[in-house]
C-alpha cells in the first residue's frame, strides 16, 4: 500500500487552490510545512485546520507538506482528505465541515429550471460566488468537467462545497457520472444536501431506476423519505428514442434535459446553428417530458460571447416549448431568464383572458368569451400558465387581480436599461 | 526614534518626516494654509541662448550643468507609466558622478523603477516620496529603506510644491516631442503618451528643468503642454520609454464575471440613485471593474438618451467612444491610458487637457473633484466605518500608490466597487490597516454580495427605499465574508518604526506605515 498522496494544484496562475502532499510515517506525530499566500493573515488557522483533519481521518502520524494560494476552507479540507485517501489511508469516517442550516430541504418538484449553470468539480475558485449570479440552479459536475485522474479530489469538493455555500436559492444540482462510477458518486452528495442529481447519458430507463434506488438507499441523516429529483440528460440516439420511458422512469425525475454535443456525434452528424440534425431529437425530448409530466431542458448554448446568438437560441427553445437551458458562464444567465419571460404582449393577453374566465365563472356562463371571440377551455389553460410564470418571474405583480390594465412592472433588461 | 502623536483619525503618526516638521491630520476640511506659495528663482534671459536653442549633449551634461549635488531632489514622472526609461538613466548619471543621499520624489513608480532599490542600497538614493510598488514596497516595508517614505495623492503632490513643502532641485521630464526652446508635448511622437500633466508643477516650481526627448522637432511644437520658458535644458536620447508597456495594462475591461457583476450593481445604483441624469459628471479608474462600470452606465445612457456634462478622465477607448458618440459634451484629461486617448487629445477639442491643479489641488480656489457628480474607485480594504486604504493589504506591506484617490473622495458621490474578499482575504475589516480615507466621504461599497450605503448618507438610503438592489448593512456583508473565509484573518506584527507616511490632501498626515517584523 502507497503511503504518500498528493491532491490540489500548486501550477503558476492557480488561485483559491491548493496542493496538498501527505506522506503517512510510524511515528513523529503530525508536522506541517506550510506555504502560504495568506500566511501572515491565516497561517495559525491553516494550520490547526489541518491538524483537526487528521484528527478526524484518524492520521497520528505523517508529514504534511502545504503550498496554498488561498483556498478557503472548504478547500482545504477537500485537499487533505484526498490527499490522504491516496496515501492509501481510508478513513473510518469522512471528516464532514459543519453543515449549513436548511441543508436537509428538498426543492420544490416543479420550481422554475430556467437557467442551471455548470460548475466544473474540481475548479473550487467559481464555487463560492456562482449563486450571485442568480441561477435557478447550480451544477456541481462530476462528470465530463473533472479529468478522470481527479474524480476522487472531485467528490470531496463537492462534498464540502454543499455543505459549506451558500446556494442563495440556487437548487443545489450535481451531474454524476455515467454508470458504476455514478452510482459510487451518490454516496458523497446524496447525505450532503443535494436537491438534484443529473444522471449523464442516460438510454434506459433501468439507469433511472438503480440512480433512484441508490438514492433511497443513502438516505438523509434523520430522513426516512429522502426527496432527491432526477434530471436525466438524453445525449445519444438511443436515448432520444426511449425519451418517454426514462422520463417516467421514476416519480422523482422532474424534468429531462438534452446535450446535444454528444447526440450529434452519435447521429454522425455536425452541429448547426440552425440546427436542423437535432430537431427530431429536441422534439422527441420534448413530447417525452410533457407525456410523464416533467420539465423539458434544453441543450447548453456553448459560445459564451454571443450574448445575441443565446438569446435567439433561447427565443427558439421557448417557441418549442422548452422551459430551461444550460448555462456555462454566469452573465449568461440574465440573458436566459430574460428571454424565457413571457413578453408583455403575452402577459397583457393572459391577464385578460383569465380575468374574462373568471368574470365568466363567476356568473355562472358555461361560454367564456374575449369580445367577440369564443375561448376554448386549453386557451384559458395556457393563459393561467403564463400569468403564474409571470407572477413568479417577477413580471406581473402577485396582487395583479386588484391592480386596473395594464399591471405590468416596468421590466430592466440585461444591461440595466428600461425595456 | 521619531515622535508620534495621535492625529484626529486617532491614528499614531510622526510629527517629523526626514528631519522637517509635520503636522498631524486635524479632520476633513481643517487645516487651513497661511502664507504664500513658494515660487522658482528669479532668472534672465541673458543666461540662455537668444535662439532658443538649450540642447545639450547628454543627460549626464545636463545633471552636470544642473548643479547635482549630494542630498537633491530629484523629480520624475509617470507619464510613460511601465514603459519609462529616462528615471533610470537619471539615476544611472547620478550615480556615474558619484552623487549621494538623493531623494527621488516620482508622481509614481513602477516595475520598471525596481532597479531603483540598487540605488538605495549603494546609497545613491536616500528615499523615495512617490507611490511604492511591488519590490520598492517590500523594500520600504521590510525598514531597508533610510529615509521614511511619504505617499501624497497627485492633489497633494501639487500642494506640497506650492506650499514649499517639497522643494524640487532637478525636474526631468520625459517629452514624447519638444523643441530646442523646451516647449513639450505628450500626444505625438514614437513614445506619445498623452498628457503631460503630473509634470506641469514641477516646470513651473523646481529650481532646474530637464526636458528629455528622443523625438525633437524644431521650434515651436505646438501645442505645447510644457512651456519652453520653464525650462532651463533639452536632452535628446535614443528612446525615452518602450510605447508597449506605455499603454497601460490596467485599461481592460474585466472578464471575471463576479467583477462584471460589481460593475453592473454599481450603474444600476447610480441610475436609482437618480445620479444619471442631463448634465451629470463622472469620473472612474483605470481598473477592469470601473472600466466595465463605464460600459454599463453607457448602455444606460443610451437607452434613456441621457447626455453627460463632462467625465473626467483618466482617459481611454471607452471614454473616448462617449465623447465621439456625444454621450458626453467633453473630456477633462488627467492622464492618457491608451492610443485612443492620445489620438482624441490630439484632434478633438471636446478632449481636454487638465493637471492636478485644475483637478485636485486642494490649497487652491476649489477643484474640478469635488464638483463631480459620481466617482467609481478602488481600494485594497474597508472598515464598519467605510474608511479605506489603497496603499496597503490587510498584510501591512505597501503595493499602491494613492495617485488621484484622496482628492477624488471629494465628490458628490464617491462610490468602491470592490470584492467582498480576495482568494481568502476579506476586504471588509473591523479597521483598516492604513487609514488613507476618512469614512465621512466614502459612500457607497458595493460588493458582488451587496451594497452598503454609509449611513452619514441618508438620503442616499432614502432614494433607494424600494429597491431591488441588494442593499444591506456594510456588517453583514462582512460577516458572511468572514464565514466563508474561516474567521477573520490575524493582524499583521507591525514594529515600532514608522517607514512611510501618509499624507492628507492638505499635507497633514493621516496615517503611518510601519515597518514589518520577521
Amino acid at each position: 500500500m502507497s503511503r504518500v498522496g498528493e491532491a490540489g494544484k500548486r501550477d503558476a496562475g492557480v488561485r483559491s487552490d491548493c496542493w496538498i502532499g501527505v506522506e503517512l510515517e510510524d511515528s513523529g506525530g503530525i508536522r506541517i510545512s506550510l506555504q502560504s499566500k495568506v500566511a501572515d493573515l491565516y497561517g495559525r488557522a491553516i494550520h490547526a485546520q489541518l491538524l483537526e483533519g487528521c484528527g478526524a481521518l484518524g492520521v497520528e502520524h505523517a508529514v504534511v507538506t502545504v503550498v496554498d494560494m488561498g483556498a478557503l476552507p472548504y478547500v482545504l479540507a477537500a485537499r487533505l482528505e484526498a490527499a490522504v485517501r491516496r496515501a492509501g489511508h481510508a478513513p473510518a469516517l469522512p471528516w464532514l465541515l459543519p453543515a449549513r442550516a436548511g441543508l436537509d430541504r428538498a426543492s420544490e418538484r416543479g420550481r422554475l429550471r430556467r437557467s442551471r449553470l455548470y460548475l466544473p468539480g474540481n475548479e473550487p475558485k467559481f464555487f463560492p460566488n456562482a449563486a450571485l449570479h442568480g441561477p435557478d440552479g447550480l451544477i456541481l459536475d462530476l462528470e465530463d468537467s473533472v479529468a478522470p485522474a481527479e474524480k476522487d479530489a472531485a467528490r470531496a469538493l463537492v462534498r464540502n462545497a454543499l455543505r459549506a455555500i451558500d446556494f442563495q436559492g440556487a437548487e443545489r444540482m450535481v451531474r454524476i457520472n455515467q454508470g458504476v462510477q455514478g452510482l459510487a458518486d451518490l454516496e458523497w452528495v446524496v447525505p450532503h444536501g443535494v436537491q438534484l442529481v443529473l444522471i449523464p447519458k442516460v438510454e434506459d430507463p433501468g439507469q433511472v431506476v438503480e440512480v433512484d434506488r441508490r438514492i433511497a438507499e443513502l438516505g438523509r441523516p434523520g430522513v426516512s423519505a429522502p426527496v432527491v429529483h432526477l434530471m436525466p440528460i438524453i445525449e445519444s440516439a438511443l436515448g432520444a428514442w426511449r425519451a418517454y420511458e426514462i422520463a417516467k422512469a421514476s416519480s422523482n425525475v422532474v424534468g429531462l434535459a438534452i446535450g446535444l454535443e454528444d447526440y450529434t456525434a452519435d447521429i454522425g452528424a455536425q452541429r448547426t446553428v440552425a440546427g436542423a440534425e437535432s430537431f427530431w431529437a429536441r422534439a422527441q425530448v420534448l413530447n417525452g417530458a410533457r407525456a410523464a409530466g416533467v420539465q423539458p431542458i434544453d441543450t447548453v448554448f456553448s459560445d459564451v460571447g454571443d450574448e445575441e446568438g443565446l438569446r435567439q437560441s433561447v427565443v427558439e427553445a421557448k417557441s418549442l416549448g422548452f422551459v430551461g437551458k444550460g448555462c456555462i458562464h454566469p452573465r449568461q444567465i440574465a440573458i436566459v431568464h430574460d428571454a424565457f419571460a413571457p413578453t408583455g404582449d403575452e402577459i397583457e393577453r393572459a391577464v385578460r383572458i383569465v380575468r374574462a374566465y373568471e368574470d365568466a365563472e363567476a356568473r355562472g356562463l358555461g361560454v367564456v368569451s374575449l369580445g367577440t371571440k369564443m375561448i376554448d377551455a386549453p386557451v384559458v389553460k395556457r393563459a393561467l400558465a403564463t400569468v403564474d410564470l409571470a407572477v413568479r418571474m417577477s413580471r406581473l405583480d402577485a396582487e395583479w387581480r386588484e391592480a386596473p390594465l395594464p399591471p405590468f412592472r416596468a421590466v430592466r433588461n440585461v444591461s440595466g436599461g428600461a425595456e | 526614534m521619531t515622535r508620534l502623536v495621535q492625529n484626529a483619525a486617532g491614528r499614531l503618526v510622526p510629527v517629523e518626516i526626514n528631519g522637517l516638521t509635520a503636522v498631524p491630520f486635524a479632520g476633513v476640511g481643517r487645516h487651513h494654509p497661511t502664507g504664500r506659495r513658494a515660487g522658482p528663482l528669479l532668472r534672465s534671459c541673458a543666461d540662455y541662448p537668444a535662439d532658443g536653442d538649450k540642447t545639450v549633449e547628454s543627460l549626464k551634461q545636463a545633471l552636470v550643468n544642473a548643479g547635482l549635488q549630494d542630498g537633491m531632489t530629484i523629480s520624475t514622472h509617470h507619464h510613460l507609466r511601465n514603459g519609462d526609461l529616462v528615471a533610470n538613466l537619471v539615476f544611472a548619471a547620478a550615480a556615474e558622478l558619484g552623487v549621494k543621499n538623493l531623494r527621488w520624489f516620482p508622481s509614481a513608480s513602477f516595475p520598471c523603477h525596481d532597479g531603483m532599490i540598487a540605488h538605495m542600497e549603494n546609497g545613491v538614493i536616500h528615499h523615495i516620496e512617490g507611490s511604492l510598488n511591488g519590490p520598492l514596497g517590500d523594500f520600504c516595508t521590510d525598514g531597508r529603506m533610510r529615509g521614511m517614505a511619504v505617499l501624497r495623492s497627485h492633489g497633494g503632490r501639487w500642494q506640497a510644491v506650492q506650499d514649499g513643502e517639497v522643494h524640487i532641485d532637478i525636474a526631468v521630464i520625459a517629452a514624447p516631442t519638444a523643441d530646442p526652446f523646451g516647449n513639450a508635448t505628450g500626444d505625438r511622437g514614437p513614445a506619445a503618451c498623452g498628457l503631460l500633466g503630473f509634470a506641469l508643477a514641477d516646470s513651473q516650481f523646481a529650481d532646474h528643468v530637464i526636458v528629455v526627448t528622443d523625438n525633437l522637432v524644431p521650434f515651436p511644437c505646438v501645442p505645447w503642454q510644457i512651456q519652453g520658458n520653464n525650462v532651463d535644458q533639452v536632452v535628446v536620447i535614443d528612446s525615452i520609454g518602450d510605447p508597449a508597456k506605455i499603454v497601460s495594462g490596467s485599461t481592460q475591461i474585466t472578464k471575471s464575471p463576479d467583477r462584471l457583476l460589481i460593475a453592473e450593481l454599481t450603474a444600476r445604483f447610480c441610475d436609482e440613485a437618480g445620479i444619471i441624469r442631463d448634465g451629470f459628471s463622472f469620473q472612474a479608474g483605470a481598473g477592469g471593474t470601473a472600466l466595465s462600470f463605464g460600459l454599463f452606465l453607457r448602455d444606460i445612457m443610451r437607452s434613456r438618451r441621457i447626455k453627460a456634462r463632462f467625465v473626467r478622465g483618466g482617459s481611454n477607448q471607452y471614454l473616448v467612444d462617449m465623447l465621439e458618440e456625444g454621450l458626453t459634451d467633453y473630456i477633462l484629461d488627467g492622464q492618457t491610458f491608451d492610443l485612443a486617448g492620445v489620438r482624441s487629445m490630439r484632434e478633438n477639442p471636446g478632449h481636454v487637457n487638465t493637471s492636478p491643479f485644475t483637478s485636485y489641488n486642494w490649497h487652491g480656489k476649489g477643484n474640478f473633484a469635488s464638483m463631480l457628480d459620481a466617482v467609481v474607485l478602488g481600494a485594497t480594504e474597508v472598515d464598519l466605518g467605510f474608511n479605506g486604504n489603497v496603499v496597503t493589504h490587510s498584510d501591512g506591506r505597501l503595493l499602491h500608490g494613492i495617485g488621484g484617490w484622496q482628492n477624488c473622495l471629494f465628490s458628490k458621490c464617491t462610490i468602491l466597487p470592490i470584492p467582498s474578499y480576495r482568494d481568502r482575504i476579506p476586504v471588509i475589516v473591523d479597521e483598516v490597516t492604513t487609514l488613507c480615507g476618512p469614512g465621512e466621504l466614502i459612500d457607497v461599497i458595493v460588493t458582488e454580495r451587496g451594497i452598503a450605503i454609509n449611513p452619514l448618507r441618508r438620503d442616499l438610503t432614502e432614494a433607494l427605499r424600494d429597491s431591488s438592489l441588494p442593499i444591506r448593512p456594510l456588517i453583514d456583508i462582512k460577516r458572511e465574508v468572514e464565514d466563508l473565509c474561516g474567521g477573520a484573518a490575524e493582524k499583521p506584527r507591525l514594529g515600532k518604526r514608522v517607514v512611510a507616511a501618509i499624507k492628507w490632501v492638505d499635507g497633514t498626515v493621516i496615517d503611518a506605515v510601519r515597518q514589518l517584523e520577521k
